[in-house]
């Protein structure tokens, strides 16, 4: 049967042609519909594990207790999972073992673009990389049966394009006779100490040479031979770019990019006058073929940043642009915090007290936007607490208040709590807010540890985060109602201005949450037109619902709009009003 | 149409149902017989930025993004949108879009204006220009919530792919309850 499928659920229907048992993430995006689309499998376990290392670690239990598992992450949750990806090489596995790394070439929605295909190489894992959904599917299927065969875990890179891409799907039936998963003790290979691993590491060389030699007759590695005159080694999506723009040009289609396939690079570079790896991101391909002592072509015309396209393509071939309408500059239109969302009012709240924030990485980070413009810093999941701690060391006393930290509540869960176990250990007087939303809200609203239901829908425990952070041993924990602005703001101060460490948590759920108890919608607001006195108090909180609007008669009065298709009535811009211009509908006219 | 692919770009704001439009118009087209490829950034783009879907399909597509300048179609949700992707068109190229501004935050605050005149601008650039009413032609079919549906039948009748798989695709895409109107809908769109 036929479909169409997007990249991510390509990989979910190939895992569960595999015959995978368990699958195990942290969202991130492009990754996150991924783990969404397993369930939909019953016979696959689904869970969001708490970050990206746990989430490997999950996997690489299944696999040791003998059943194909699948782990899946963005490209930097790699940067988590490093720790035990290292040595899962050595131990290699027992069920099949596939780790998908979805990159985020030009960062639509990511702090950096870094090229997984490194860690595969530097882990010393072997590498799949798909160019449409069809791929996915069928590479998934393939890494599960590769991962048995050579005793390696297998990576798979996908990236933005790729996971959020959608093309036609031949679908397949689930894989039937796989081992029936049993404990089995065999510490001599999965027990990394010293001894056991320097006998493993010889064999993990062994297993990427001879990965390599096979790799050469593999069917997803191909040669296509057109025109002679110019060869192209490529891989992923950038294979179809240059199918797209370069159509007679002969190429190397990689499907495998670590190991490289050496003997089919030599054949194919000999059987071309010129040479070029065309390859979005780092010179991976390139540098082995150059180590290789061939001549190719590559990062001089293809930039190392940002993601390739057929029009930058064309461009590095020096092929003619079309011609296309004239543009002239518009007002942009970048993501905004949703009406009604629960964190406006912390980071009016920071912006007024001048407060240093250390942010972190959620919806949240959008309060570095005007006119909130309330975070200073953001570098990776779970670093914002670190960072205040860190900058309390060498600042003033007097500049010491002023160092806030905030972080979502899934983000706190993923990588903060260690942050906040350091700031008490060493007694920073950095404050750290919380903005528990009870969902993870940036990749698409997924459960966590604190919201009380798993990945299946099931109800599960929700952590107690104030009380976590008592346990943790922080004497001062208030939790806040962040739609209250003059009480955010008071406890905010106070706790900036204690010269201990503190935690200030907000209580209000993102207002995306599906479930009908949790994200209660207020009556709807509107504007008092004869109160409005134009002062534009109410605009401070860049809420989309709210809508300045110029004087019909061109002078610079005019007066705030509230959209009642937009507004959840959350009541902060009433707080702001002076003029009691804003209400429930009815309340004012 | 180059290659014999066409090219077809829906462009927006994040929560007007581009996705789900671009998802109907796929099916349709590959329930008719031809390769399908579709692209779009989700993530960043959900919280009310710009969201631009690309959809090609042919006898077999490579890209999933369409080439800039080759765009043989662009289905506008929202007036400044359409216009800001223009440059993705190829010369001569239609234009279908909704007349709908959505201010973005600039807008909003009070620190910049809508942009005027767009839809004259575009018209002068590109003659095979529809701008429709998508909210009056919903409720017209009966249901205001369905003006992307209405507009996906004027885009329809410029594809060559036939009313059944359109059909098919709606069926498949759309929940029960909502079909009926949506289909009633479609048909208004295609008879524009």
């Amino acid at each position: 049967m036929k479909t169409i499928l997007s990249g991510n659920e390509a990989i979910a229907r190939g895992a569960y042609e595999a015959g995978c048992l368990v699958a195990c993430a942290y969202p991130g995006t492009p990754s996150t519909e991924i783990l969404e689309n397993t369930i939909q499998y019953k016979e696959i376990d689904s869970s969001w594990a708490p970050n990206e290392k746990v989430a490997l670690e999950v996997a690489i239990g299944a696999s040791f207790g003998g059943g194909r598992a699948l782990c899946t992450m963005k490209h930097v949750g790699v940067n988590v999972a490093a720790d035990p990806l290292f040595t899962l090489s050595y131990t290699g596995v027992r069920g099949g073992l596939v780790l998908v790394a979805a990159d985020d070439p030009e960062m639509h929605s990511s702090q950096n673009e870094q090229d997984s295909r490194n860690y595969a190489k530097f882990a010393k894992v072997p590498m799949l990389e798909p160019a449409d959904s069809q791929e996915c599917k069928e590479f998934t299927r393939l890494a599960f049966e590769l991962s048995e065969k050579y005793d390696t875990p297998f990576m798979l890179r996908s990236s933005t394009r790729i996971s959020h891409g959608k093309s036609v799907v031949e679908l397949g039936e689930r894989a039937t006779g796989l081992a029936i998963p049993k404990l089995d003790k065999n510490p001599a290979k999965l027990v990394m100490l010293p001894g056991n691993a320097r006998v493993r590491h010889p064999l993990v060389e062994q297993n990427l040479i001879n990965l390599s030699k096979a790799a050469v007759s593999m069917p997803f590695n191909r040669i296509e031979i057109r025109d002679t005159s110019i060869g192209i080694i490529t891989a992923g999506i950038c294979y179809q770019y240059v199918r797209e723009v370069l159509s007679n040009a002969s190429t190397l289609k990689l499907g495998m990019v670590n190991p490289l396939p050496y003997d089919l690079i030599r054949e194919f570079a000999a059987k071309v006058d010129k040479l070029y790896v065309i390859e979005e991101l780092d010179p991976f391909i390139e540098d082995q073929v150059k180590a290789m002592g061939i001549n190719v072509i590559g990062k001089e015309i293809i930039s190392i940043c940002g993601e390739l396209t057929p029009g930058r393509l064309r461009a590095a071939f020096g092929l003619p642009k079309p011609a296309v309408a004239p543009t002239e500059k518009m007002p942009g239109r970048p993501p905004n915090m949703c009406p009604g969302c629960p964190h406006r009012g912390v980071f009016f709240a920071l912006n007024q007290l001048k407060a240093y924030v250390t942010g972190d990485i959620g919806c949240y980070t959008l309060g570095f936007m005007p006119p909130l413009s309330a975070m200073d810093t953001c570098v990776c999941m779970g670093a914002s607490i670190g960072m205040a701690t860190g900058v309390t060391k060498v600042v003033s006393d007097e500049e010491k208040k002023k160092v806030v930290a905030v972080i979502g509540d899934s983000t706190f869960l993923h990588t903060g709590v260690n942050g906040l176990m350091d700031m008490v250990y060493n007694n920073s007087p950095a404050t750290v807010i919380i903005l528990d939303n009870s969902i993870t809200a940036m990749t698409g609203r997924q459960d966590n540890p604190a919201s009380g239901f798993t990945l299946m829908d099931k109800p599960t425990n929700a952590i107690d985060i104030p009380l976590l952070c008592k346990a943790l041993g922080v004497k001062y924990v208030r939790v806040v109602n962040p739609l209250d602005l003059e009480e955010t703001k008071r406890v905010i101060a106070e706790e900036m201005d204690r010269p201990e460490p503190s935690v200030v948590i907000t209580n209000k759920p993102c207002v995306l949450i599906k479930r009908d108890d949790v994200f209660q919608k207020g009556p709807v607001y509107a504007v008092a037109e004869d109160k409005c006195s134009g002062c534009r108090a109410c605009l401070k909180i860049g809420c989309p619902a709210i809508e300045w609007r110029p004087a019909e008669d061109g002078s610079k009065k005019g007066k705030a709009y509230i959209d009642s298709l937009l507004c959840t009535g959350c009541d902060v811009c009433r707080q702001l009003c002076k003029f009691d211009a804003i209400g429930s509908v009815g309340s004012v006219k | 149409m180059s290659n014999s692919i066409t090219n077809i770009l829906l462009v927006g704001v994040g929560g007007q149902g581009i996705l789900l439009a671009s998802e109907i118009l796929s099916e349709a087209a590959m329930l008719a017989g031809f390769d399908v490829k579709k692209s779009e950034i989700h993530g960043m783009s959900q919280r009310g930025g710009s969201v631009v879907s690309h959809v090609r399909y042919g006898t077999e597509v490579f890209s999933p993004i369409v080439p800039e300048g080759e765009g043989d179609i662009l289905f506008g949700f929202e007036l400044m949108e359409t216009f800001r992707s223009l440059p993705l068109l190829k010369p001569h190229g239609t234009v279908v879009a909704n007349d709908l501004k959505i201010s973005p935050p600039s807008v909003l605050m009070g620190q910049e204006s809508y942009p005027s005149g767009l839809s004259e601008k575009i018209k002068r650039e590109f003659d095979d220009f529809l701008l429709l009413d998508g909210q009056k032609l919903a409720s017209d079919a009966g249901n205001v919530k369905t003006a992307n549906t209405v507009l996906l039948g004027a885009v329809s009748k410029r594809l060559n792919i036939s009313e059944e798989f359109w059909m098919n695709a709606l069926e498949k895409m759309v929940p029960a309850k909502a079909l009926e109107v949506n289909k009633k809908a479609f048909r208004l769109g295609r008879e524009l």
